[in-house]
């Protein structure tokens, strides 16, 4: 079961380029389906599906990010604030608008909160034609700060003093989804409908333009590539992620406030990419698992042999520190020790198992 | 749609800088300004002085870039981690003041070669985004690691120096602020002499300019990593010492080094009389719009304006008003 590649031989175009070209893959995938569409809302409890939720909300924030960080090589620090771009976005146009009696439905306030974050990450974007590396970077960071400033201190954006706004649950034509599942189900579609994009999108023209600017963009330039444009199309793009990624975390704690979006989110987002993989759909899922997982495994881990050798009071404050250690230091390891990140050691032990048990 | 898009990447700061200028203009504070003008200058005072204490960290950076080519995102926990270890030794054990720095001096000293020996040294000759990426992982390391160790408690470094401030006809200057701007412009004055004059200071610009071609030229790349990453642990604890007793002392003093990007920035990232007119303008600037414009926005001007004005100049002149121009190669 496990030699993938006996006795199939591709004898089309169309076979030769599928995504999932064995049937093993197809098989894989259909169990997966299965298991994470209904196998877990079924069975899991409301804590492991709400963690599995915000995973989902995750994946799709740290595609859009590795697809600017790992196919086209523009870091963002800023990643957090497109996500606040589309959350309020959409919080004003859902709480504003009125149909019917009813907040302004999902799938018309999902896409223009990712519009919106699109061309804010335009206009971030242009400046990239001119500064790279290091400057971008600092330049990102500033976005980051510019644009927390300006929707805190703009009532009209941000709904009063408390920068926060409140709003429904989603709802599909009637159907109300307050129930746990049901948002897991919720987030989990459009995780899956990221998945399935990015994984086209890097594929496709775009995809292989990215990737020539990444390695060399001046080389990408001489061979054809029109630099500036695919630049601002990796920045709209990954902007646009990040926006479905605002709304998303809008609806799911029916609320946009500022403090979900700051620095230390896009951190988190840019420790996904790394310690997943850089240019890697499949390790950014695993990034996001890791990264949403971990406090979660810190905070059992502390719970539970914590209290043995320190004083509990301590403990909130300690799992927080602890918690910054961790990602910061494994940013740090896996940059120095595995660049490529998850992805690779799933490689390692796919090819592995691929002739297993015959090594030859 | 792309000629377009051309233009405004071109003409983009200009836009920019014409509606930051409308912005203040509009929000009233040039008026003020004229007619509030001994308020201004004291201000304005106070802002260059805390423009030179900011210089005092961006040193750090500054002497780190020139060197080896490498951006620490991690300047302002350096910071903090020393003030925090001094601090922790002035509070638990109870040293006096010159032995507590002593041995946060030889903390960071240990500190910046453990750095370089087990994460930067593995990165030499590596793409540059992945040593921002580390030094940000670092950062965030550092800020857990630190009141973990040493404590969370805010504490502060009492410096023996007055409070009282110097009056001096219309101005009032702050000991600390003064003695911080004359230790920072002090050092970069030691510094530009080491870059320029100097055998090692001369080694290390080779070293920032290419590790291969250094290696090959005969010169210890490692050598020079560590010493740089130690000094720029040391400067870092003047900083500390001078915010510390300052602010205080807690996870909160890290948000200093975020100041100096703009400093940098916008006087040239491999400058060092850069570092001390970005420092002056950024605190100017700082202090400016936080007194005059402030009243009419509802705050936060102090962190705002300084990025604003960074943005403007990486668009203008992104190698700073006295950086060196990159001509790239492929």
């Amino acid at each position: 079961m496990f030699h993938r590649e006996c006795g199939y031989y591709k004898t089309s175009y169309q076979g030769d380029q599928a995504i999932l070209p064995f049937p093993i893959a197809k098989q894989a995938i259909f169990g997966l389906l299965l298991l994470f569409l209904i196998v877990i809302p079924f069975f899991a409890n409301e804590y492991y599906l709400s963690q599995l939720s915000l995973v989902a909300i995750a994946v799709v924030g740290a595609l859009g990010l590795n697809i600017l960080l790992g196919y086209t090589g523009q870091i963002s620090i800023g990643h957090a604030a497109f996500m606040s771009v589309g959350a309020y976005t959409a919080a004003n146009l859902v709480t504003r608008i009125e149909i019917g009696g009813e907040q302004l439905p999902f799938f018309l306030a999902l896409p223009a909160g990712g519009i919106m974050a699109a061309l804010i990450g335009l206009v971030v974007g242009i400046p990239s034609l001119r500064v790279k590396g290091l400057y971008l970077a600092i330049a990102t960071l500033a976005a980051q700060f510019i644009i927390e400033w300006i929707i805190n201190h703009t009532p009209a954006i941000s709904g009063g003093a408390a920068a926060a706004i409140e709003v429904d649950r989603p709802a599909l034509f009637g159907w109300v989804m307050n129930e746990q599942w049901e948002l897991y189900l919720f987030v989990m579609f459009f995780a899956i409908l990221a998945i399935m994009a990015a994984t086209n999108l890097v594929r496709s023209r775009v995809g292989r333009a990215l990737v020539a600017i990444r390695d060399q963009d001046i080389a990408a330039e001489i061979i054809g590539i029109n630099v500036f444009k695919y630049k601002l199309y990796a920045f709209a793009i990954s902007s646009f992620f990040a926006g479905v990624t605002g709304v998303l975390y809008m609806y799911y704690f029916s609320i946009a406030t500022y403090e979900q979006f700051q620095i230390v989110v896009s951190i988190d987002f840019l420790a996904m990419c790394i310690i997943g993989g850089l240019g890697s759909i499949v390790g950014t899922i695993f990034g996001a698992f890791f990264i949403i997982m971990l406090p979660v495994v810190i905070r059992i881990v502390m719970e539970s042999f914590g209290p043995y050798f320190m004083d509990p009071s301590y403990l909130p404050q300690v799992i927080g520190q602890l918690r910054l250690i961790f990602f910061g230091g494994l940013i740090m390891v896996f940059l120095i020790v595995e660049p490529e990140g998850l992805n690779r050691l799933w490689q390692n032990i796919r090819n592995y198992f691929r002739v297993w048990p015959f090594s030859y | 749609m792309q000629p377009i898009l051309k233009f405004l990447s071109a003409k983009f700061a200009w836009i920019l800088l014409a509606a930051f200028i409308a912005f203040i203009v509009a929000e009233g504070g040039v008026g003020v300004l004229i007619k509030d003008w001994r308020f201004a200058v004291e201000l304005a005072v106070d802002g260059v002085l805390t423009g030179l204490m900011y210089s005092l960290i961006a040193v750090g950076f500054v002497l780190i870039y020139k060197s080896t080519d490498a951006i620490n995102f991690a300047q302002g926990e350096f910071v903090m981690i020393a003030a925090i270890v001094v601090a922790g030794c002035l509070d638990w054990f109870g040293l006096p003041l010159w032995l507590s720095i002593l041995v946060g001096f030889g903390f960071m000293v240990v500190f910046g070669m453990t750095l370089e020996r087990f994460v930067l040294r593995p990165m030499i000759g590596m793409n540059i985004v992945a040593i921002i990426m580390a030094t940000i992982g670092l950062a965030f390391f550092l800020r857990g690691a630190g009141p973990l160790i040493f404590g969370a408690a805010p504490s502060t470094i009492n410096l023996p120096i007055p409070d009282s401030p110097i009056v001096w006809g219309l101005l009032y200057l702050t000991p600390i602020k003064l003695l911080g701007a004359a230790v920072s412009i002090l050092f970069l004055a030691g510094f530009g002499w080491f870059f320029l004059k100097t055998r090692k200071g001369v080694a290390m610009r080779a070293v920032a300019d290419s590790h291969q071609v250094s290696m090959a030229m005969g010169i210890n790349v490692e050598r020079y990593f560590a010493v740089a990453w130690v000094t720029a642990g040391v400067v870092a604890l003047l900083g500390g010492l001078a915010w510390g007793n300052m602010i205080g002392v807690d996870t909160q003093l890290a948000l200093v080094g975020l100041k100096v990007f703009p400093v940098v920035i916008l006087g040239g990232l491999d400058s060092i009389i850069g570092v001390i007119v970005g420092g002056i303008v950024v605190g100017l600037v700082e202090a400016l719009t936080a007194g005059f414009v402030d009243p009419y926005v509802g705050g936060g001007m102090k962190d705002f304006a300084p990025y604003v004005l960074m943005v403007i100049m990486l668009m203008i002149r992104p190698y700073g008003i006295f950086g060196r121009r990159l001509i790239e190669r492929i």
